[in-house]
């Protein structure tokens, strides 16, 4: 069976500075899989691919099609909800219209869909009007997430999710990933700084180092590689 | 990009060499008409100075022409002063008056900087109203001379020339790269010890001072005339126009500018169906439209380009 | 906050005005209904600019060729308020292709933008002049030609229903950005236009409806302006712009509300300023405004209700 998502061979460039170079991984339905990597490793840029957000080559196929040259908003009506660096979370707007926002395209009551949300974030519905600015940093990355699921994604993109979180959040963050996984199916590919969380997570992960996969395969195995043991695990 | 004249000097003489023959050939109206382009000529150049190559919109430079004009017109009419020697007096007086709005538009940026000056547009020639003892009031201000189509002729394209080789050695040297450092970007231009704010004010006042001279010279042109309603926002619009049609950095842009806002009002009466004053708005519009959808970089953008293509060939 | 007590006490002030003296209050009913209108074509520009951070020159002369499409459908026998609505539609669609058709190929270039919307004013002013002529035009009156008196006070039924108007027209629109699926995603178009297509919102459209929405409100805003001018010609909505960017910049920019709040303000400033300040004639209004752009300009540049805002992605 084709996986969910396939990457052959993608390359990507921000104007003349060329960010990925050939690029391949694939991602199968209901799995997690994890892109590590260093600071400028092409992490993020590989995520923007996925997405559209950035000018890319290669070949990229979601659920069997290709997805040639779409923008952006195309990608997200596909099924791909991404959330960025950043959080991309709209601070000027109320937690309630964040959520909203998710569920833009679709018409008609939404009482299910705002259901199900808090189910995995309770504590949503007291901070419904609250402006999503003033929210801290963890909530913002929650509310994100929250978004993300409105969007009912079949695939959902994560950007450094763990970032400027307290070790206490990012558990939780990655507690309600797993659980959205495992009872929603939602697939999930998941870039991530923090490699022991992320092998932790992920069944599958792939390595970049200056644009290019350096290493790929089962989490259990890249734990005990030498090379991720050294530069990304710290032992 | 420097303005491109080292390349162009064979074909910058030949202009030259026309431009000089041509008053032998034209009639009186039609050295006037090429007297006009020579004013917007000047105008452009200034604005040119400003917006292309320090980033600063003014939509304002009819206002700078009012002053250069109505200097003129009033040491002519109250000093009885050689209309010759106004022209001077104007540069000056406009850029004295163009660093004085250069200090508080530093403050302002991209389009908060395009409505004050906009504003500045409009209210000149409403205060030139209000202040009709000193300046005529409607009616205008008459010079205490006139002079031959050709005098105008003459004085205009010899000032274009002495003020496009000022611009271009203003602009060929230090002061044009701080200039467009300006422009390109301000943060790395302080880092690198420009000071901001003078390179500024500096490029308005030139600007401006520019605008003046043009001023002068239309106000020649127009009999020796000055009317608040001569430096209208149209004006304004009308150089700005020509700046953008000329696009950044090429003298020939510059002259087709020129030659588009000055010629084309003009000669389009002469052409059945859009022969009225009507329809000629239609066509300038359209054009300006036309030309900022095809040429965002104007004639100089498109000149690049050939040349970019020709080097690779 | 400063601001709410700076305006609630000017609200104090014009009652106790209003209340003690009837010129008084004749002017500050007179400014509020000029006021309103500039506040309708504020609001178009703020529209816009909140959504694409560029000033429409031309949102006037789109509000009055909508008038004069409204006029031509009275002349075919349709009644006022049908072809009132009937404009409305119009002019939305309007909006539309202006924003496709000439907006969307340059809109990363704020000088492309200006350049453009000026010569789309020039094209339009063109057009509606070839189509109809610049003669003075008649419309029927819509609210008829009463006038009312309270106490020495004389109120035209007139303002009264171009008040009414404006302000249910400003109520409406502020109802969708509030209330409505489609009003969010035009607020998170325009807010932040990258987060925005991650939700899959087509934030090309949602720029292209919100000019369309813009050319709504210009088109109200011309339709009241015409009976307070009394006539029809192509002029009409061109000092009228000029206001609005003084109002909208009063303001605050990107503020609605502060279009609105700036408009009226600047109605009854003008009018007062005109009544009591000798110095203050009327070729001086124009610049008066003008010079409260300025002030804002140098004083608090994001108006009385912008606030300093970095532009997110």
């Amino acid at each position: 069976m084709a996986a969910l998502l396939e990457l052959r061979n993608v390359s990507a460039r921000y104007g003349p500075v060329r960010a990925l170079h050939g690029v391949s991984l694939s991602v199968e339905e209901g799995q997690i899989v994890a892109v590590l990597g260093a600071n400028g490793a092409g992490k993020t840029t590989t995520l923007r691919a996925v997405s559209g957000t950035v000018r890319r080559d290669g070949e990229l196929r979601f659920a069997g099609k290709a997805l040639g040259g779409s923008g952006p908003e195309t990608v997200a009506r596909l099924g791909i909800a991404h959330v960025p660096e950043g959080r991309g979370t709209f601070a000027e707007l109320t937690v309630w219209e964040n959520l909203r926002l998710g569920a833009i395209n679709r018409r008609g009551k939404l009482d299910d869909d705002f259901a199900r949300v808090l189910d995995y974030f309770p504590w949503l519905e007291d901070r419904k009007h609250q402006q999503a600015g003033t929210l801290s940093g963890g909530e913002q990355q929650m509310l994100a997430l929250a978004r993300a699921f409105m969007q009912r994604p079949r695939l959902l993109l994560l950007d450094e999710p763990s970032l400027g979180l307290a070790p206490i959040l990012v558990t939780e963050i990655f507690r309600i990933i797993k659980e959205l996984n495992e009872h929603e199916g939602l697939t999930v590919l998941v870039v991530e700084q923090n490699a022991h969380i992320a092998l932790q997570l992920a069944q599958v992960a792939y390595v970049l180092e200056v644009g290019r996969v350096a290493l790929s395969g089962p989490s259990a195995e890249l734990q005990e590689h030498e090379s991720v043991r050294r530069s990304y695990l710290g032992y | 990009m420097k303005l491109r004249v080292p390349t162009g000097l064979p074909a910058a003489a030949i202009v030259a060499v026309v431009l000089a023959l041509l008053p032998f050939t034209l009639s009186g109206y039609h050295q006037g008409l090429a007297s006009e382009v020579a004013i917007y000529f000047i105008a452009i150049l200034g604005l040119n100075i400003l917006t292309g190559y320090t980033g600063q919109i003014s939509i304002g430079h009819g206002a700078f022409m009012a002053i250069g004009g109505y200097t003129t017109v009033v040491m002519s009419h109250d000093h009885h002063t050689n209309l010759l020697l106004t022209l001077p007096l104007a540069f000056a007086v406009a850029f004295v008056c163009g660093v004085l709005v250069g200090i508080p538009a530093l403050r302002f940026s991209g389009v908060y900087l395009a409505l004050a000056t906009f504003a500045l547009a409009v209210s000149v020639p409403q205060l030139t109203l209000k202040f009709s003892k000193f300046l005529g009031g409607s009616n205008g201000l008459q010079a205490s001379t006139t002079v031959s189509h050709t005098w105008l002729y003459a004085t205009s394209w010899s000032c274009a020339a002495i003020l496009f080789a000022v611009a271009w050695l203003l602009l060929g040297g230090r002061t044009g790269r701080a200039f467009r450092a300006v422009r390109d970007s301000e943060v790395a231009a302080v880092s690198t010890g420009i000071s901001l704010p003078i390179y500024k004010v500096l490029a308005f006042g030139v600007s401006a001072a520019f605008a003046g001279v043009a001023g002068s010279l239309f106000v020649i042109h127009t009999n020796g005339f000055a009317q608040p309603n001569e430096f209208g926002v149209i004006l304004s619009l009308q150089i700005l126009i020509g700046a953008a049609v000329a696009g950044l950095g090429s003298l020939w842009g510059v002259l087709v500018g020129a030659l588009f806002v000055g010629l084309l009002p003009n000669l389009s009466t002469s052409v059945p169906v859009i022969g009225s004053s009507h329809g000629q708005d239609v066509v300038f519009g359209l054009i300006v439209i036309g030309v900022m959808l095809l040429l965002p970089n104007g004639i100089a953008g498109l000149l690049a380009r050939v040349a970019r293509l020709r080097a690779r060939t | 906050m400063p601001v709410l007590a700076g305006l609630a006490a000017a609200c104090v002030f014009l009652v106790v005005g209003c209340l003690s003296s009837s010129i008084f209050a004749q002017q500050t009913v007179a400014g509020l209904a000029q006021g309103v209108i500039f506040s309708s074509l504020a609001l178009s520009l703020v529209l816009i600019y909140r959504a694409t951070e560029v000033i429409n020159f031309a949102q006037g002369e789109m509000a009055m060729a909508t008038t004069y499409v409204a006029y031509q459908l009275t002349l075919w026998g349709v009644t006022y308020w049908l072809a009132f609505f009937l404009t409305l539609g119009i002019a939305f669609v309007l909006g539309v292709v202006v924003q496709l058709a000439v907006i969307r190929p340059i809109q990363h270039s704020v000088i492309a933008v200006v350049i453009v919307t000026i010569g789309l004013f020039i094209l339009i002013d063109g057009v509606v002049s070839w189509i109809w002529g610049a003669d003075l035009k008649f419309m029927p009156a819509p609210f008829g030609k009463t006038t009312y008196h309270v106490g020495a006070v004389t109120v035209a039924r007139q303002d009264i229903g171009t008040l009414i108007v404006s302000i249910l027209s400003v109520f409406l629109l502020w109802m969708l950005f509030k209330f409505t699926r489609l009003g969010l995603a035009m607020r998170a178009a325009a807010l932040r236009p990258a987060s925005a297509a991650l939700v899959g919102i087509r934030v090309n459209w949602m720029l292209a409806i919100g000019w369309g929405l813009a050319a709504v409100l210009g088109a109200v805003a011309g339709l009241m302006t015409e009976p307070a001018q009394f006539v029809l010609q192509p002029t009409m909505m061109q000092a009228i712009l000029l206001y609005a960017f003084a109002a909208a910049v009063l303001g605050g920019l990107e503020s609605p509300a502060g279009a609105v709040v700036g408009g009226l303000a600047l109605g009854v400033f003008l009018n007062l300023v005109g009544q009591y300040v000798g110095f203050a004639t009327s070729e001086l209004r124009l610049p008066i405004a003008f010079a409260v752009l300025l002030g804002v300009l140098l004083l608090k540049p994001t108006g009385i209700f912008g606030h300093k805002k970095v532009r997110r992605v």
